[in-house]
């Protein structure tokens, strides 16, 4: 498989070395010579191109032709979405990834055309919010741009819902419990069920009273 | 001041040629916001000037939304750097709607995407070629594959 990274800096290295490693044809292009000259000292099963990959001359160089794969994450997003709409329109690049490092930049990209666009920005605001906020926290899925969330909680010892029925406990409104998986079992529960430590469970909650809920479930503040 | 026919334009880069620009259109009567990165562009715009100036960067999505563009007539894209006015056109276009946008375009050599993507280009490198080129007492040439844009 041909791959052609745009970009540069660490992440970038990484992935070249991995991806070269694992021994697919991978191809950078990146504008700073200095850089270039690091990238070929250091990774030798690679092709280096020096040059603007915004620039069709240097794509038709780069043999963009033949790419299976485009990956356009320099830092900037106008570089990252005429790479991605050039190999699209004149190279018919059939897997098109763009980052788009403003995360507002993401609907935009899509409604240009390029549907393989991602944002890092809310996958690591994601890790800081739950992670710090509430270790019991495992996965939090904002739907409907945040508006309502699907939240993946354990229930550790200092819970304050543990063996009481659900109905006893104090939810706010606009929130269930849709599901709790104990071991290998899916309990829906009713408000008859009596939640247990270590349980794992899926929170629906609107954001408004989505902290709230959290709280009452895990007993942190 | 704005009369009848009076456009409301956002020029988005403010150079030597988004200045000039900026102030033919004021002097037109035409109601122009203009848009740079860095403020110390605004210093180069000329004493006709009479619109509003605005720090910020065209391609951030949330920074356009403080432009009037909903009730912008035009966007003209003119910076000096190719990528970002074609980010900036199609945003304008395909995202806000606005009824007109032209993207100022520096390198002869992407023309081509920008017509795929059907974006209204000028090109001033393409003009002044042919400006000089048909003065020379050779007569006029014409360039292969030239349109009249």
């Amino acid at each position: 498989m041909n791959i052609l990274i745009t970009g540069g800096g660490k992440q970038v290295y990484y992935l070249c070395r991995d991806l070269a490693g694992k021994g697919y044809k991978v191809t950078v292009i990146n504008k700073d010579r200095e850089e270039c000259r690091r990238f070929s000292r250091r990774l030798k099963r690679i092709t280096i191109v020096c040059g603007d990959p915004s620039d069709p001359r240097v794509l038709e160089d780069a043999v963009a032709g033949t790419m299976d794969v485009v990956l356009a994450v320099t830092s900037r997003d106008e570089d990252n979405l005429a790479i991605a709409q050039l190999s699209a329109l004149r190279f018919e690049t059939k897997r098109i990834y763009a980052l788009a490092n403003d995360p507002d930049n993401e609907a935009v990209f899509r409604a240009l055309g390029v549907p393989g666009v991602f944002s890092l920005t809310p996958v690591m605001a994601n890790l800081i919010e739950e992670r710090v906020g509430f270790p019991e926290l495992l996965n939090m899925i904002p739907l409907d741009e945040g508006k309502v969330n699907i939240t993946e909680i354990v229930l550790g010892p200092k819970s304050p819902v543990l063996d009481k029925p659900l109905r006893d406990v104090a939810l706010p409104p606009d929130c269930l419990v849709a599901c709790a998986i104990r071991e290998e079992a899916i309990i829906v529960p009713r408000g008859d069920t009596a939640l247990k430590k270590g349980d794992r469970i899926i929170l629906i909650a609107a954001l408004h009273v989505h902290d709230q809920a959290v709280a009452c479930l895990t007993g942190s503040d | 001041m704005p009369f009848e026919n009076s456009l409301s334009i956002i020029i988005v880069g403010c150079g030597a040629l988004g200045s000039h620009l900026a102030g033919k259109l004021s002097r037109l009567g035409h109601g122009v916001v203009a848009v740079d990165l860095r403020e110390s562009a605004f210093a180069g715009l000329p004493e006709e000037f009479t619109g509003i100036s605005l720090e910020a960067d065209a391609a951030e999505p949330a920074a356009l939304k403080r432009l009037p563009t909903d009730t912008a007539d035009m966007l003209i894209a003119a910076t000096g750097d190719d990528n970002t006015n074609l980010l900036v056109a199609q945003t304008a276009k395909t995202v806000l709607g606005i009824p007109r946008v032209v993207a100022r375009l520096a390198d002869v050599a992407r023309e081509e995407i920008f017509r795929d993507l059907d974006i209204e280009t000028v090109c001033p490198a393409r003009i002044t070629a042919k400006r000089i080129i048909d003065s020379l007492p050779l007569g006029s040439v014409r360039e292969e594959g030239e349109e009249n844009r």
